[in-house]
């Protein structure tokens, strides 16, 4: 199985790397920081992956995504599974004092996503299969006046995944969104944890196993983020705006 | 920020700042609190934890870093838990070279409380098989310790309760197995002194042996009890994975003292019962025979909000009259408890010179936290432990007095040498006089 993912040093990529990786799986990893990246090799190499490229880049910063891809494409004819999962959490009230923090944010959390994406969705169309997973947000389901810089940003994931699945859908390519809730990870730090409604990586890892496994189109991970984001969303706006949240 | 934290005895409920290590190349948090490395919190008492200080979590250093199947040589991060080792490894003919009743420990933890099982006798404990790690200390230095290089800081850390820096990194050589299972058998013992010969008799011929004792049989049945042995399973072609079972959890905290005297008697006895007939022969996956709580998750709860209180001791002079002493003691006071387990400890050395196990037997007992009552008579135990020249696990405890630590472990000095002077625990601070 060949395996490429872009933000490949997040804890979620990590956790589910792991999964493949005792499987004999190969990687082409694409991340900020070489050091971490290379880590992230030794530690799936010791786990039983067959064979572990890297390619160290900036997201934020990458004008030409199509080199990217064509030099994927160049060490593996077919890439089996890509799976998305870069993103940075910045304080909305910062952002809001720092307004072109938002640009490279949008850069890092949505272009970085939809246009490597769009690329491989378009070959692995023309082989006739390929899963793509895309890692979005609860936080793209409605904009909330605590983080909608970041979930304007999800936002546009979940939509560009919408219309991507059913633009390759007919011919054979599986794309999967994924909405994380809390996540106990590093992006997550500065928040005050514990409780129910946090995660571990490895739990959202076993989700999104399971949602390629059958093939579903968008997961709530864990499940529960349905049912919440369900009446989160049917709230009117008319109350929404008075609220808080 | 700040966090209350309990361990896994549930008896303190101490608050410390909680930083995490993301990386195993980042330097230690800029805090002005003194540190202590914090792995999975399976500690029982307080040595892992940091009252008004701060806590480093190692759980995100859980990469591999390399793993020889020819060789058996692993090289990890040390917030790899043993789970991890196990799911990586079994399927590869390696076992752990030593684990203890959990699985759900990191390789720092299993180092800096120098961890031992069921296998002391032959193998010792966790801190042999270590060959080599790294130690990063608060200023910046980052030392490889091996029994060849920064030797004393080899030894300062096996078993040095997280005190002399935060290790990185470790190289642990494992443990060639052909598959996951162990062919048990178990024995049902009347008396102490029966047990004790079952401890004898397997010496040579099984690796794993370990005895559960009914704390609250009294007179002819003192230290009655069931003794289990096993090797692991020579036979080819078994397989190297089993199923994992569902897993059972204990969803909330029970009432105060559902764990009593006549509830704990009528189970003990009940399973004294159930193992009525040795059982020859059976066969059990590793996690049935080593890890029979873990498939219970936070089995800690049903001692009720107020905790439990572990207590282990080594027993080196005449350990058959102290571990009667201590089970009439026990007995006597009424105070169950529910898990007692004995255990042969060998004559290998561990490189640790502030490590628990010594020649003699090691009795591990919890009691679920009344008090004062239980704390009177953990002092009074103490003393049985003294005159047999033992000493208690820091690891299992919450309660020891500063001099009862030191007459266990005469190697206090040297290792204060080694302390980082920016690391500390509530455990520490608590045994100095």
């Amino acid at each position: 199985m060949n395996i490429f993912i872009s933000g490949a040093t997040s804890a979620i990529a990590q956790a589910w790397a792991r999964l493949y990786a005792a499987q004999g799986a190969g990687f082409y990893l694409l991340g900020r920081d070489a050091n971490k990246l290379d880590i992230v090799k030794d530690d799936l190499l010791a786990r039983g992956a067959r064979e572990v490229r890297l390619h160290a880049v900036d997201m934020a910063l990458v004008q030409d995504y199509g080199s990217i891809v064509a030099q994927l494409y160049s060490h593996w004819p077919m890439v089996d599974v890509a799976l998305f999962a870069q993103g940075s959490l910045p304080d909305q009230r910062a952002l809001e004092k720092d307004i072109s923090a938002v640009r490279s944010m949008f850069e890092l959390n949505a272009m970085s996503y939809m246009l490597p994406a769009s690329l491989i969705a378009e070959r692995m169309a023309q082989a006739g299969s390929g899963s793509i997973v895309l890692v979005s947000s609860v936080a793209g389901d409605r904009g909330r006046q605590s983080n909608y810089f970041y979930g304007t940003s999800k936002a546009a994931v979940t939509t560009f995944a919408q219309g991507l699945r059913n633009h390759v859908f007919k011919r054979g390519v599986h794309v999967l969104t994924v909405k994380p809730g809390f996540v106990d990870t590093p992006m997550t730090a500065s928040m005050e944890k514990g409780g129910p409604l946090w995660a571990t990586p490895e739990q959202i890892a076993a989700c999104i196993e399971k949602g390629l496994q059958k093939k579903k189109d968008v997961i709530y991970a864990p499940w529960f983020w349905r049912i919440i984001m369900l009446v989160i969303r049917h709230i009117p706006e008319i109350i929404f705006k008075r609220l808080g949240l | 920020m700040k966090k209350a934290r309990h361990s896994w005895g549930r008896y303190f409920n101490y608050f410390s700042e909680e930083h995490t290590i993301f990386w195993r190349q980042d330097n230690l948090p800029p805090t002005q609190k003194l540190l202590l490395p914090h792995g999975l919190g399976r500690s029982y008492g307080d040595s892992c934890l940091n009252d008004n200080g701060a806590l480093v979590h190692t759980r995100l250093l859980d990469h591999a870093i390399a793993f020889d199947g020819s060789t058996g040589l692993l090289r990890c991060e040390a917030g790899v838990s043993l789970a991890q080792i196990l799911d990586i490894c079994v399927p590869l003919g390696w076992f752990l070279p030593v684990t203890p009743g959990t699985k759900f420990v990191t390789v720092g933890g299993a180092i800096a409380n120098d961890v031992h099982g069921k296998n002391h006798y032959r193998d010792g404990t966790f801190g042999r098989h270590v060959i080599a790690f790294e130690l990063l200390r608060s200023d910046g230095s980052r030392l490889l310790c091996s029994p060849e290089v920064n030797t004393g800081f080899y030894k300062a850390t096996i078993g040095g309760l997280g005190l002399t820096g935060l290790v990185t990194w470790a190289e642990i050589q494992l443990l060639p197995v052909e598959n996951a299972f162990v062919d048990d058998d178990s024995f049902q013992c009347k008396t102490l002194d029966h047990c004790l010969q079952l401890f004898d008799q397997s010496r040579e011929s099984h690796q794993y042996r370990v005895a559960w004792i009914d704390c609250l049989a009294q007179g002819a049945s003192t230290g009655r009890g069931i003794f289990s042995r096993a090797n692991h399973c020579n036979n080819l072609g078994l397989p190297v994975m089993h199923q994992a079972k569902s897993k059972l959890s204990v969803p909330f905290t029970f009432p105060p003292r559902v764990l009593n005297k006549y509830t704990v008697s009528a189970f003990n006895a009940l399973y004294f019962r159930k193992m009525g007939k040795p059982q020859k022969n059976s066969r059990a996956d590793y996690d049935t025979f080593f890890y029979p709580l873990d498939n219970v998750h936070h089995w800690n709860r049903i001692y009720g909000s107020r905790g439990f209180i572990q207590y282990q001791c080594v027993l080196t002079k005449e350990p058959r009259a102290a571990l009667l002493a201590l089970l009439e003691h026990i007995a006597r006071s009424g105070q169950a408890s529910f898990l007692s387990v004995l255990k042969e400890f060998g004559e290998l050395a561990s490189p640790g010179m502030l490590s628990f196990p010594r020649k003699g037997f090691t009795l591990a007992l919890d009691f679920p936290n009344l008090g004062r009552s239980t704390l009177d008579l953990l002092n009074n135990l103490d003393a049985i432990v003294r005159e047999a020249e033992g000493a208690i696990y820091p690891a299992k405890d919450a309660r020891m007095s500063p001099d009862m630590f030191r007459s266990g472990y005469a190697a206090i000095e040297e290792f204060r040498a080694y302390i980082d002077p920016h690391f500390s625990s509530s455990f520490w601070r608590r045994v100095q006089p």
